[in-house]
């Protein structure tokens, strides 16, 4: 099962390297991992997508725990969350066909094109790890220049939070 | 108070009540080391090698209860450290251990003896902590103690920059009393429900066992489990780490469980319908194969660490909280309890119990000429009276110290149990000397082990801590050479040591007291006359049986009833069925 656990961390050096030397260490999986001071800048607040059998998500969320760095953590996909990953794509735009079509799909996937040049389209796209899927398999994979990832966040809905 | 960072450093450690600091000199600590060297309040004892320092902390943490401290310098000094660091991190041993780094500007610069010690020792500690900021080095040290000794207790290093220590830099000095952290609030008091609803089902049980570990008696609850165990009258079984929390002499104890553990105790757990675990965590060299893991039992499990229940084993209760606080609540819960110990139950359990206890799963044979392991301990038992501290190191020798050596009082048996480290015994006895001047301590080791940390005899002189060394010599690295024996068909690969050193010779040359005997006749005489020396370390070198084997085994995949029993017991085992009174 996938999970999406979110934790506060002390914003200190080193926090990043133990949370993610505990994943390598006990041999979990990592999907994705981002990370970012909150609005307290002692905090960091950290998405970490995994996968694994209960058990084994029993034992990330008791491991992080311990850490003494890691504040609270919640393993979101216990509730109802929202999920939100960004993406770069740089794909070759040249003559009016190509760049008319790259143009079209943005619009249908609600994405924005953030850079131009005469033969390139920077493009900016939010949404779900799915619809970031589906919008790369929509582009000819020969026009893609670059592919840039933020790995997901997630939140809670309602008014429960992850706050300290 | 102004103090430079050195001075803090040595000031701290003394409002903190530490006796002794182990260490080793060299370039990024000669600060500290010239602030530590005008004062006598802070005892340093020079080692002969870093990870002697890190045993020998650690031995005196085990025995005492105290943090132990280590003082070490950067690169080689904190690498060297690691293998104790990890020690006392898989036996959970409070240790607080200063490492010396290169300047902060130079941090990066692959500097001359610059390691990154905070990403060299993080897998292996409770935590770690590089000090930036000359202002926090007071508070991050009370961070390192108050981290190393509460909760699950464990090592904690202290990365120290040069500059950070530097003599002309002084700022005010107060000692923290106390600190907080908000992302660190260890629970010790377990759930009341859960208590209640865990000495009910104990009181249900029909062939109950209890399984303790080195929790209780890191929380300093061997007193509490005492009263629980006698009160309700049920057989008890402790892990390596475990031995001594509760009288190893006493009826209800069934010796030590797990891979080399008593046949009853194994097959007790196998059978039961409950398990009482308090402090212990499920380790593979407990449990053989999980599958089949106590395969009738209802579980209740009692820990310090969320981290350790359902780790391994699916347990049905439990409990988190330290030893001592859950035991205290489940005694005042049998007192109130209306229900009462299923005694006619108990009492059938007792009687399996007893008949397996009756074939003697330790028993040996004595041969005329040549001395065996077990009654080389046997004979240290009774020359000490069973009083002593006993260190070991690891292999056949430390099984057979386990088997053969009743630990009544905790805290006396001091051995790598986690981690496995050959080396531990000798440096962690005379960390056990220094606390107890005045009681017996011995280091149970083997000919492979012992030459692991030799060098620290060295120190033994120096500091005068006079123990009994008492090494198992069968010529070869026995625990290994047995799994070759059992598992790959006697090839023996590179087990056997030729061109030992003459470890008389070797004694006499550190200044020490050397006594070799290879003859059961002489055993006793050599053991007194080494225990007679009081002021001499004494160097006991006993030539033992070559080819001996620990028994009982559960080897790898098997379960707690499909031990592999020793000759004897097998041969005890078709006389009792013949006479019809083994089903």
């Amino acid at each position: 099962m996938r999970h999406i656990i979110s934790l506060l961390v002390e914003n200190e050096a080193g926090a990043l390297s133990r949370i993610s030397g505990l994943f390598s260490a006990r041999g979990y999986n990592i999907e994705s991992l981002t990370v970012a001071t909150t609005e307290d800048q002692t905090l960091s607040r950290m998405t970490i997508i995994t996968t694994g059998s209960d058990r084994i998500i029993e034992q990330i969320t008791k491991q992080l725990n311990k850490l003494v760095d890691v504040v609270k953590l919640q393993d979101i996909t216990e509730g109802n969350f929202i999920e939100r990953e960004m993406m770069f794509v740089k794909v070759k735009a040249e003559g009016d066909t190509q760049r008319g079509e790259v143009k079209r799909l943005c619009d249908i996937f609600r994405a924005r094109i953030i850079d131009v040049t005469d033969t390139t389209f920077c493009i900016e796209l939010t949404g779900s790890g799915d619809k970031l899927n589906a919008y790369i398999r929509a582009l000819h994979e020969n026009n893609i220049v670059e592919v840039v990832r933020s790995g997901s966040m997630g939140i809670l809905r309602g008014e429960k939070a992850l706050t300290l | 108070m102004e103090l430079s960072g050195s001075e803090i450093i040595i000031q701290f450690l003394k409002d903190e009540g530490i006796e002794y600091l182990f260490g080793y000199p060299g370039g990024a600590v000669l600060h500290i080391y010239d602030a530590l060297q005008k004062q006598d309040d802070v005892k340093h004892i020079l080692v002969r090698h870093e990870q002697g320092a890190t045993h020998a902390a650690d031995g005196y943490a085990r025995a005492t209860g105290k943090p132990g401290v280590c003082l070490v310098t950067s690169g080689p000094g904190a690498t060297n450290a690691v293998t104790g660091i990890a020690t006392a991190y898989m036996d959970s041993i409070p240790l607080v251990v200063l490492t010396g780094q290169v300047p902060s500007h130079a941090i990066g610069s692959d500097a001359f003896q610059e390691v990154d010690a905070v990403g060299v020792t993080r897998p292996c500690v409770k935590h770690n902590f590089l000090v930036k900021d000359l202002d926090k080095l007071a508070e991050t040290l009370k961070k390192a103690f108050y981290v190393a000794t509460t909760g699950r207790p464990g090592p904690v290093v202290v990365d120290i920059p040069k500059d950070i220590t530097a003599p002309h830099i002084k700022i005010p000095y107060h000692y923290p009393d106390k600190v907080e952290m908000r992302s660190y609030n260890p629970n010790l008091k377990g759930h009341p429900r859960q208590i209640k609803r865990a000495v009910e089902l104990l009181l249900g049980a029909k062939r109950p066992v209890i399984y303790t570990g080195g929790g209780v008696i890191m929380d300093d609850a061997s007193q509490e489990l005492r009263d629980f165990v006698r009160k309700l009258g049920y057989p008890i079984t402790q892990t390596l780490m475990g031995l001594g929390a509760y009288p190893g002499t006493d009826p209800l104890f069934l010796g030590m469980l797990g891979m080399h553990g008593t046949y009853e105790a194994n097959m007790a757990m196998h059978e039961c319908d409950v398990l009482l675990c308090i402090g212990a965590r499920f380790d593979d060299r407990i449990t053989g194969v999980t599958s089949k893991f106590c395969p009738y039992a209802q579980i209740i499990h009692v820990d310090i660490d969320p981290a350790s229940i359902s780790k391994t084993i699916n347990v049905d209760i439990p409990i988190v909280g330290g030893a001592k606080q859950v035991l205290t609540e489940m005694l005042k819960l049998l007192d109130r309890s209306e229900s009462k110990v299923d005694q006619s139950a108990v009492d059938a359990w007792w009687k399996t119990i007893k008949a397996w206890q009756a074939q003697d799963s330790f028993a040996y044979e004595k041969k005329d000429g040549v001395i065996q392991p077990q009654e080389a301990i046997e004979e240290l038992y009774k020359v000490t009276g069973g009083d002593a501290y006993i260190t070991s190191d690891v292999g056949q020798h430390q099984m057979y110290a386990a088997q053969f050596y009743h630990f009544d009082e905790p805290r006396r048996w001091i051995n790598s149990g986690g981690l496995g480290t050959m080396g531990f015994g000798l440096p962690a006895a005379m960390g056990v000397k220094l606390a107890f001047p005045d009681k017996e301590v011995a280091c149970v080791t083997g000919e492979g082990s012992i030459q692991m940390c030799i060098q620290e005899l060295s120190t033994c002189l120096q500091y005068n801590t006079p123990v009994k060394i008492i090494n198992l010599n069968n010529r070869y690295l026995g625990m290994v050479r047995q799994w070759q024996e059992f598992f790959y068909e006697k090839r023996y690969s590179h087990v056997y040591m030729d061109s030992l050193p003459d470890f008389v010779k070797l004694a006499e040359a550190y200044g020490h007291v050397g006594i070799r005997v290879d003859d059961p006749k002489d055993l006793h005489d050599a053991m007194q006359e080494a225990f007679k020396l009081k002021d001499r370390t004494v160097f006991v070198d006993i030539i033992t049986d070559q080819e001996a084997n620990v028994y009982p085994m559960i080897s790898a995949g098997k379960a707690h009833n499909e031990m592999d029993i020793s000759p004897l017991q097998q041969a005890k085992q078709a006389s009792l069925k013949a006479k019809g009174e083994l089903v």
